[in-house]
């Protein structure tokens, strides 16, 4: 089985005028292709730092790291991946239609395929009668289905997501929710989604990273197993609140730990 | 990401900001003529005191509004064309040279800024040297550069723009590296996921995000490079613009005082049609949600 990301022994540390800080430390991660693996912890235990290593947008101190077959920066160059972060970062003088095309612009398709394409990823967020719209006319939850569909144009087996439901209420959150399990089993992409919810990555993940502070490092890697497709009315189930205690004592033995 | 709402509100009352425009000039006019009225009825002290009222508010130094307007309608000089015409071909004339180094000071600015932004040590060698040149006063440099112009065979309205130009290039380079630092660093990781260029993230990422502050910008230097031309003329001493008018009815003040307020009231309206011409520009580019500061 070849894995979509192979991490070994993988360090960051950043060295500011403070110091040197160890963001992540003898990272050992093996994801294999489909599936939904979340990483939560506390703010600071490098988890986003972890994401953004498998993006190429930061460079490992020391270790291995292999995506999608490759040296992360080849799989950066070749579209390996799409990427979501909490902030929708919309361009606000372009409509949603042209924001969606923008990866594809910059991938060189020609203004017939990117058109189409990007109609098509608008319909599976459902948002095929705002084409025409500027974000700024977009609900919070709205601007996340557009990148979501940005991230998704040149159909990457990876998809990186940064917490991207972190800045929507609770009611859209969980139709977010439900929106992206339903892409990720129609698209077949393997999802990395970073999360401080434990709700959320119990709902999503097939696969949860636990991760605990000073320095960066997973504690506990807990399988979910909850049946799919999953559904709304999963949340109540007996197994579903098991897991949530599972995951919540994972955090908390990582919380004693540093 | 949203702009407020009460700019795209305004957008759709112009009506409004005209009549804004109105109330204010009735309001100077009527402050002016009072200043007088009272100035009249106590002989040119302020009430209660044997303190004088500057300025004084006598016909010599503040001519009537009525005056100024029908002396516009009146010639020059005996058997002249009227006033107003001749002040319209002047501002014609100066607005021309301001535009000229408008256009050259913006290019100027804008490539200052992209250079400052894509080196750090070009920003940290030449800002000091952009800063300085700014301290430096206009009336300074004009002559110098109506010399050297001279000596290059220039045509003089070419020194006269360069020094418009002078003015302008710096609320521009500001601006521009201000705007091209502004946006999110998520965009700008964005942007390196999809392994855009240095060059793509410029155009399609930074550029765009600079236009607010680089309109604003721009409407600062509209205003400057009239002031620019205007004060380039004057050593430059050729006739057909408004500084050489400014300064030759600046000499018959004493005598007629209504002619440099002419004078002074059309180089306003000239500033004010650049600016405007500029705001037009800012509102056909950008999207409304996107605006700089309203103006």
């Amino acid at each position: 089985m070849d894995f979509i990301v192979d991490a070994q022994k993988l360090s960051k540390t950043f060295s500011g005028r403070s110091g040197t800080v160890e963001a992540l430390s003898d990272i050992d991660l093996q994801i294999e292709p489909g599936e939904f693996v979340s990483l939560i912890g506390p703010s600071g235990c490098g988890k986003s730092t972890l994401l953004r290593l498998i993006g190429e947008l930061l460079h490992p101190s020391a270790g291995r790291l292999i995506v999608n077959g490759k040296d992360p920066h080849q799989a950066r160059l070749d579209g390996d991946y799409g990427i979501a972060f909490q902030s929708a970062t919309l361009l606000e003088w372009r409509t949603v239609l042209r924001n969606v095309e923008l990866p594809l612009e910059l991938a060189d398709v020609d203004a017939h395929g990117r058109r189409s394409r990007a109609e098509e990823l608008l319909a599976m967020v459902g948002l095929s009668d705002f084409v025409d719209h500027y974000p700024w006319q977009l609900s919070g939850g709205m601007q996340q289905r557009v990148a979501i569909a940005r991230a998704l144009g040149q159909r990457p087996p990876l998809l990186l997501m940064d917490e991207p439901f972190g800045a929507l209420d609770e009611m859209t959150r969980e139709s977010m929710q439900q929106e992206l399990m339903r892409i990720w089993r129609d698209t077949g992409t393997t999802v990395v989604f970073v999360t401080h919810s434990i709700p959320e990555a119990v709902f999503l993940s097939t696969r949860t990273i636990v991760m605990s502070s000073r320095p960066g490092r997973i504690t506990h890697r807990i399988d979910i197993d909850l049946p799919q497709p999953r559904q709304f009315e999963i949340r109540e189930s007996p197994r579903f609140f098991e897991l949530l205690t599972e995951v919540r004592e994972a955090l908390r033995q990582g919380e004693k730990l540093s | 990401m949203t702009a407020g709402t009460e700019s795209r509100q305004a957008d759709r009352r112009p009506q409004r900001r005209v009549l804004a425009f109105i109330a204010i000039l009735v309001a100077v006019i009527v402050l002016w003529e009072g200043y007088k009225l009272l100035g009249r009825a106590t002989g040119g002290v302020w009430p209660f005191t044997e303190t004088e009222m500057r300025p004084r508010p006598g016909n010599n130094s503040m001519p009537h509004v009525w005056d100024v307007v029908t002396s516009l309608f009146g010639p020059v000089r005996r058997g002249g064309e009227p006033l107003i015409v001749a002040l319209a071909v002047a501002t014609f004339y100066t607005l021309r040279e301001a535009v000229v180094g408008f256009l050259v000071g913006g290019l100027v600015g804008f490539v200052i800024g992209v250079m400052f932004v894509r080196s750090r040590t070009a920003e940290r060698a030449f800002m000091p040297y952009v800063v300085a040149s700014q301290t430096i006063p206009i009336i300074a440099i004009a002559p110098m550069v109506v010399i050297w112009g001279r000596r290059l065979d220039a045509p003089g309205w070419m020194a006269v723009s360069i020094i418009a130009a002078y003015l302008t290039f710096f609320p521009v380079a500001i601006n521009t590296v201000r705007g091209l630092r502004s946006p999110e660093p998520t965009a700008t990781e964005l942007f390196h996921s999809y392994a855009a260029s240095p060059w793509e993230r410029l155009w399609k990422l930074q550029v765009p995000s600079a236009l607010p502050y680089i309109f604003t910008a721009l409407k600062i230097s509209a205003a400057a490079s009239v002031v620019g031309a205007i004060v380039g003329e004057l050593p430059a001493g050729f006739g057909e613009g408004l500084g050489r008018a400014l300064l030759q009815f600046n000499q018959v003040f004493a005598a007629d005082p209504s002619k440099l307020y002419a004078a002074v009231f059309m180089a306003a309206i000239g500033g004010l049609i650049f600016v405007g011409v500029v705001s037009l520009a800012e509102r056909l580019t950008l999207p409304s949600g996107v605006r700089g500061a309203e103006l």
